[in-house]
């Protein structure tokens, strides 16, 4: 961590603005991110393990997997999401970096969001650009690849924004894991029944305009909303602890 | 309005008008889910489709009227524990979220054997039977999520911030699954429409939903009244009740 952002996240500085503060817990979470690179690779592997286990415990045909597939693939980009939830704010939890930045004259809806961000775009998109080699492999048609990429793309920030308010809930907790699952799945059904259904719409040659907009709805909605809930968990965690 | 207002947000007081609403509840209710179910299944006209096995609806109907409103109610009282910060709030989300998942189940159930007969199977993927399965998550998760916390003012807090972002995410998960797949009729009691059955059978089923209701609140005011007793162990007035009852 350079001093600069040392010296954002610290001082009680009103002069600060909003946009700097979010740029510096964004780009402070990349970079201690990236000093492991194991911990990020390790939900990626289990998105590819997850997609494995398909063929291999259900059928290897093709006409099953064509059908099956984006299904597969988004309930295991989700799964792996969920895996990853925990980091969140685990870390920033233990060293007390959390309460430095409840404690930010700036707004901390803000603040959680930058953090969500930095979640997606450490999961949620290397999930996106893997998808299209596991397409490939459950034989998905040409185009059908590019919508599934393009759902996974408007879908998984939508999984790290609800994501960080179980996360945020369960902040401290024992068994976190389980019980972040627990609170989590069913929010996030809606998701994935749109970014399995407009895949199929597509690979069954029917325009998918209209569900692409729906998903970009719940973005919206969980880029306005979850954050404030978010934020609301995180400062009942930690007057807990 | 505001002294009524911080009356209610006393536990004691509580304590005292609960139990004098509670026989009432009790008995109303029960006379009236006995008329309503009583008539439903001995009285009421069959079917002319389904026969008897319709007769179901009579138990159906109100656990599935009082699942879902129960989530709703549960919701009102999260935001007053946000708002306001009132005990008594999360007294009732704690007292009712394992009525309200019980209920869920029943409606559940008593769906599946409805099912089995009319449309040949116990389970369908349909959209009503699955987003009550949903709702039925939901109730678990707030269920566990009071278990796991604790301490008593963040466990009220926590569980108010989920039950509210539960009820964002109803009409949503609702909707979501309505396009996805349906089979299931609409609902039977719409407040704009006359209901499309005739009234030897709606108005049992009218009966059976409202006693249910009362008897829920019997039972609400019951779990909250035993709640109030663990929580308020320590103080005079609970002391004061334990001896009086006790000699």
């Amino acid at each position: 961590m350079t001093t600069e952002f040392t010296v954002t996240l610290r001082s009680p500085d009103t002069s600060v603005g909003t946009a700097t503060a979010m740029k510096a817990v964004f780009i402070r979470d990349l970079k201690i991110a990236l000093r492991q690179p194991q911990d990020l690779l390790n939900p990626l592997l289990f998105f590819v393990m997850v997609v494995t286990l398909f063929p291999l415990g259900v059928s290897p045909e093709v006409s099953f997997l064509q059908q099956a597939g984006s299904g597969i693939l988004w309930v295991a980009a989700l799964l792996s999401v969920l895996l990853s939830l925990d980091h969140l704010y685990r870390h920033d939890f233990d060293d007390g970096t959390l309460e430095q930045l409840v404690l930010q004259p700036q707004p901390l809806f803000l603040l959680v969001m930058a953090k969500s961000l930095a979640h997606w775009v450490l999961t949620g998109l290397p999930l996106v650009l893997l998808a299209p080699v596991l397409g490939v492999m459950v034989h998905l048609q040409g185009n059908s690849v590019a919508v599934l990429c393009l759902t996974l793309l408007i879908g998984t920030p939508v999984l790290s924004l609800i994501g960080s308010i179980g996360a945020a809930l369960t902040l401290g907790l024992r068994a976190a894991g389980v019980l972040l699952s627990l609170l989590i799945i069913p929010l996030y059904i809606p998701v994935l029944i749109f970014g399995t259904g407009t895949v199929t719409a597509a690979s069954e040659g029917a325009p998918v305009g209209g569900q692409l907009a729906l998903m970009g709805a719940f973005l919206v909605l969980a880029l306005t909303l979850a954050p404030f809930a978010s934020a609301a968990a995180l400062r009942i965690s930690l007057s807990n602890s | 309005m505001w002294q009524i207002f911080h009356k209610l947000g006393s536990p004691k007081w509580f304590f005292g008008i609960a139990a004098t609403l509670m026989p009432w509840l009790l008995w109303v209710g029960v006379a009236m889910l006995a008329a309503g179910i009583g008539w439903g299944l001995a009285f009421a006209p069959q079917d002319y489709l389904q026969g008897n096995s319709y007769r179901i609806i009579f138990i159906h109907v109100p656990a599935a009227f009082l699942a879902q409103s129960v989530y709703i109610m549960m919701a009102v009282a999260g935001l007053v524990t946000l708002v306001w910060r009132m005990k008594l709030a999360d007294v009732f989300v704690k007292a009712v979220a394992p009525v309200g998942a019980i209920l869920t189940f029943l409606a559940l159930f008593t769906g599946a054997v409805w099912g089995k007969p009319t449309w040949g199977t116990w389970w369908i993927w349909d959209a009503r039977l699955t987003s009550m399965l949903i709702l039925l998550f939901l109730y678990f998760g707030v269920i566990a999520l009071g278990a796991a916390i604790s301490d008593e003012k963040s466990s009220a807090r926590a569980v108010a911030v989920l039950v509210l972002v539960g009820v964002v995410n109803i009409p949503i998960i609702k909707y979501s699954v309505e396009w996805w797949n349906t089979l299931h009729q609409p609902a039977t009691f719409k407040l704009t429409e006359k209901p499309s059955m005739p009234p030897e059978m709606w108005v049992p089923l009218l009966l059976s939903v409202l006693g249910l209701y009362l008897v829920f609140g019997w039972l609400a005011c019951l779990r909250m009244q035993t709640e109030i007793l663990l929580r308020e162990g320590r103080t005079r007035w609970v002391k004061e009740l334990i001896q009086a009852r006790g000699s």
